[in-house]
């Protein structure tokens, strides 16, 4: 009996991931694939399939290849960027292919609602020859997977399935449809000239890899996810691809004239359907986001094309029904909508993302400002803490764990300024550890400041092996931030509670007078998970008569402190961290008495 | 008068500041419109600009299509805060209706950038002037007459149900297992005062 719901997007991926008895899954939390992973590990021990947050992206797809090697249909979950750390084994992992279905789930971020680029996954699919499912809505995510998982297997090839953000965090009605009951034999049979990478057998692998490409693609192309409808008549052609299909169906919807149409949803693309809807038209539109990988291979086979490369369509962010509909009429001839934004005639501030009040981040971030003198630098990582550009407390942000190397190689590059970085519990243990290492071993001269929150705050408080908690909640073994620290020979190291101003000023006040690696880690649970686990803090508040109007409570700018005629007034979304009345010198900030 | 939507299509934004709950008010719509076998589609802010930043959400009853509504696009803008329904003013047409909550959550620039907090009569006249159809409230306190501050978003979908192409029954239906199980009544109760003001 099938059924309808309302599903997210990853939901939808997860249903369809337990409907294809998946036996392993695997992953690192990043916007927009989190939730994938968080979907799943509710029925884990129920249908017998392990799922782990592993420590980064590259060991979480090395460990679903060792798992499909054994015959295991496994998922490896990402975002864009976390394939980049990743793209080590995927590279070869073409060459020597899988044995049980593996989907490399990539989620590409257009417009970088939370992202540091945009970088297009279906890049990396063409890079390693693997081949590409580009879902258009959640159902079409959730329908792609198990023929997905069955073209993996045929063809023993891992796939990535790429959703974009309004794909991941889109949600619609999605039709589910049934559970499997039976579970697959695993089991690993040796094989040297697949498993092992010597120069000899990489040779004769690629040649496979290499002739797979022609069957994926024709297989592709009479596949429900790549469709041509070629009408009598029409001058123009569309190629659209993933998410832009629905909006260029909706327009095609509204519009009388007859229009050929190619959607895209699988790549390798064969050629011909390319070549097919050219011939019958005067000119070619390709509609896709982020990079043009469609309109590249339309270029080689169909004359008058537009998009990207001809200037008719953005090569940055992501689309919407009205800038497609415009870059259609435009190609049809017909008029533009412009609709009438209404005039608003007063400034509006700005609501931008900032730290939560009573985040620990916070008052590391105010002792750290008010020990090193004006001209320090703050490198800083990837996490809910990159926010801190707000207290001026981070001068630099790359990608993940590149915060204590960035501040090496600004402390050995020849400058004079004091050196700090801040780097989150989670980001730490993903790659700020080999940095360390390089740190002390190629003696850097920094402060590096572990923000210890518990948790992997940002992407929506998920375990790492620092809590002791596996994805599930089963308890498992807490690895010691202390311990690693000193293995990577660090011999001034102090951890501190941020909320014990005193005790964190000092601690950064040794650092600051002291050369080489110094390590403190300021460990204080994240606001959130504080109050999901009961924890509960007296709020405060201003007396308005001790209150001078100074703004320095203001000035740590946490939300719950407002400034109202002259004085400062915390409002009810103080959470009781009690930093902003250790920093009223006029004693005027107190515990409430209600 | 506000006539009510005729045909089974709805293009709603819901705006507001993250924490207020605004994706549990567009899942429980969406989930309402599925209860009554309509398509819909729906987009969601989530990751760093949950942070207390502005956030959006899209809901489409009756579409099969992509999620975002283009500016100029919505039959409803739902604001759970006054200065967020001048910042997504954009998606309004001039026969949309705005539900607008005028419980202020001031912004932290308005302090660290000292950019004024504009008055609220001001919004009104602004977004007045972009569609005749403005109802403002405090749904917040409608919310905590009923029970609960936190019960604003359910007291908005209140005030929403009146425009929308769905049965109000179906959505408390839907409120009732959506919303935690402590929460029922206070939730349902909001849901009526929103509806009613």
């Amino acid at each position: 009996m099938s059924s309808k719901e309302f599903l997210l997007g990853n939901e939808a991926i997860a249903r369809g991931l337990l409907e294809a008895g998946i036996d392993v899954a695997t992953g690192y939390p990043g916007t927009p694939s989190s939730e994938v992973l968080a979907a799943l590990a509710p029925s884990a021990n129920e249908r017998k399939f392990h799922i782990e947050w592993s420590v980064n992206e590259k060991v979480a797809l090395e460990v679903a290849i060792g798992a499909s090697w054994a015959g295991a249909r496994s998922v490896c979950t990402m975002k864009h960027v976390g394939l980049n750390v990743a793209a080590d084994p995927f590279m070869t992992l073409s060459h020597t292919g899988v044995v049980g279905g593996l989907i490399l789930l990539s989620a590409d971020d257009p417009s970088c609602h939370s992202s540091q680029n945009e970088q297009d996954t279906r890049m990396y699919a063409r890079f390693a020859k693997v081949p590409c499912f580009d879902p258009a809505s959640p159902q079409e995510a959730m329908s792609m997977i198990g023929y997905a998982y069955e073209f993996s297997e045929k063809h023993q090839i891992p796939v990535i399935l790429r959703p974009t953000t309004r794909v991941s965090h889109g949600k619609s009605d999605v039709t589910l449809g049934e559970l499997p009951s039976e579970r697959r034999e695993k089991k690993f049979v040796k094989n040297m000239e697949r498993f092992v990478v010597l120069p000899k057998h990489t040779r004769s692998l690629l040649k496979k890899l290499n002739a797979k490409q022609e069957v994926m693609a024709k297989e592709l192309a009479s596949s429900p996810w790549n469709r041509l409808t070629l009408k009598p008549g029409a001058k123009l052609g569309i190629i659209a691809s993933g998410v832009a299909t629905a909006y260029v169906e909706e327009v095609l919807a509204g519009i009388d004239l007859p229009v050929s149409y190619l959607k895209i949803g699988a790549y390798p693309i064969d050629s011909e359907l390319i070549i097919r809807l050219a011939a019958g038209v005067e000119k070619v539109l390709v509609l896709e986001e982020l990079m043009p990988v469609v309109e590249e291979q339309t270029r080689i086979y169909a004359k008058s094309v537009m998009g990207k490369m001809t200037g008719e369509v953005p090569h940055e962010g992501e689309f919407d029904l009205l800038c497609v509909r415009n870059i259609i009429n435009k190609a049809l001839g017909l008029p533009v909508c412009d609709p009438q934004v209404p005039q608003i005639c007063v400034e509006l501030p700005q609501r931008p993302p900032a730290l939560c009040p009573g985040c620990p981040h916070r008052a590391t971030f105010y002792a750290l400002k008010s020990v090193f003198k004006e001209d320090s630098i703050f490198a800083s990582d990837i996490g809910c803490y990159t926010l801190g550009t707000q207290l001026g407390a981070v001068d630099t942000c790359l990608c993940m764990g590149a915060s204590i190397t960035i501040a090496s190689g600004l402390s050995i590059s020849g400058i004079n300024n004091h050196v700090a970085c801040t780097i989150g519990d989670s980001t730490f243990l993903h790659t700020g550890i080999p940095g360390l290492i390089n740190a002390v071993y190629n003696k850097a001269n920094i402060t590096a400041v572990i923000l210890d929150n518990r948790t992997t705050a940002m992407t929506g408080h998920q375990p790492h092996p620092g809590i002791g908690q596996t994805i599930t909640g089963a308890p498992s073994d807490e690895v010691s931030l202390e311990s690693i620290v000193k293995a990577c020979g660090v011999k001034y190291l102090q951890t501190v509670d941020p909320f014990d101003m005193e005790t964190t000023k000092a601690a950064f006040k040794k650092a600051y007078a002291t050369d080489g690696v110094k390590v403190i880690i300021a460990r204080q649970p994240c606001i959130i998970t504080a109050k999901k686990e009961g924890i509960r803090r007296k709020r405060y508040e201003v007396i308005p008569e001790l209150c001078e109007g100074c703004r320095r409570c203001v000035k740590f700018g946490c939300p719950a402190m407002e400034f109202k005629d002259g004085k400062a007034v915390s409002n009810e979304m103080c959470a009781g961290c009690g930093v902003c009345s250790d920093l009223c010198q006029f004693g005027a900030i107190k515990v409430r008495s209600d | 008068m506000i006539k009510m939507a005729t045909t089974k299509t709805f293009d709603l934004v819901i705006v507001g500041v993250g924490g207020q709950g605004a994706i549990l008010a567009s899942d429980i719509i969406g989930k309402a419109a599925v209860a009554e076998g309509l398509p819909v589609t729906a987009s969601e802010t989530h990751g760093m600009a949950q942070r207390g930043g502005a956030v959006e959400n899209h809901v489409r009853i009756g579409c099969k299509y992509g999620s975002l509504i283009p500016a100029g696009g919505a039959d409803c803008l739902m604001s759970m805060e006054p200065l967020e329904a001048l910042r997504f003013a954009r998606y309004l047409k001039k026969d949309s209706v705005a539900v607008i909550n005028t419980q202020q959550i001031v912004p932290v620039t308005v302090y660290s950038q000292k950019i004024p907090y504009p008055e609220l009569d001001q919004i009104i006249e602004i977004m007045e002037n972009v569609t005749p159809n403005v109802k403002a409230a405090n749904f917040t306190e409608l919310a905590k007459k009923a029970g609960a501050a936190q019960a604003l978003n359910v007291a908005m979908i209140g005030a929403v149900s009146k425009y929308m192409p769905l049965n109000p029954d179906n959505l408390k239906e839907v409120i009732a297992r959506s919303v935690p199980p402590k929460t029922v009544n206070v939730n349902l109760k909001a849901f009526d005062l929103g509806r009613d003001a």
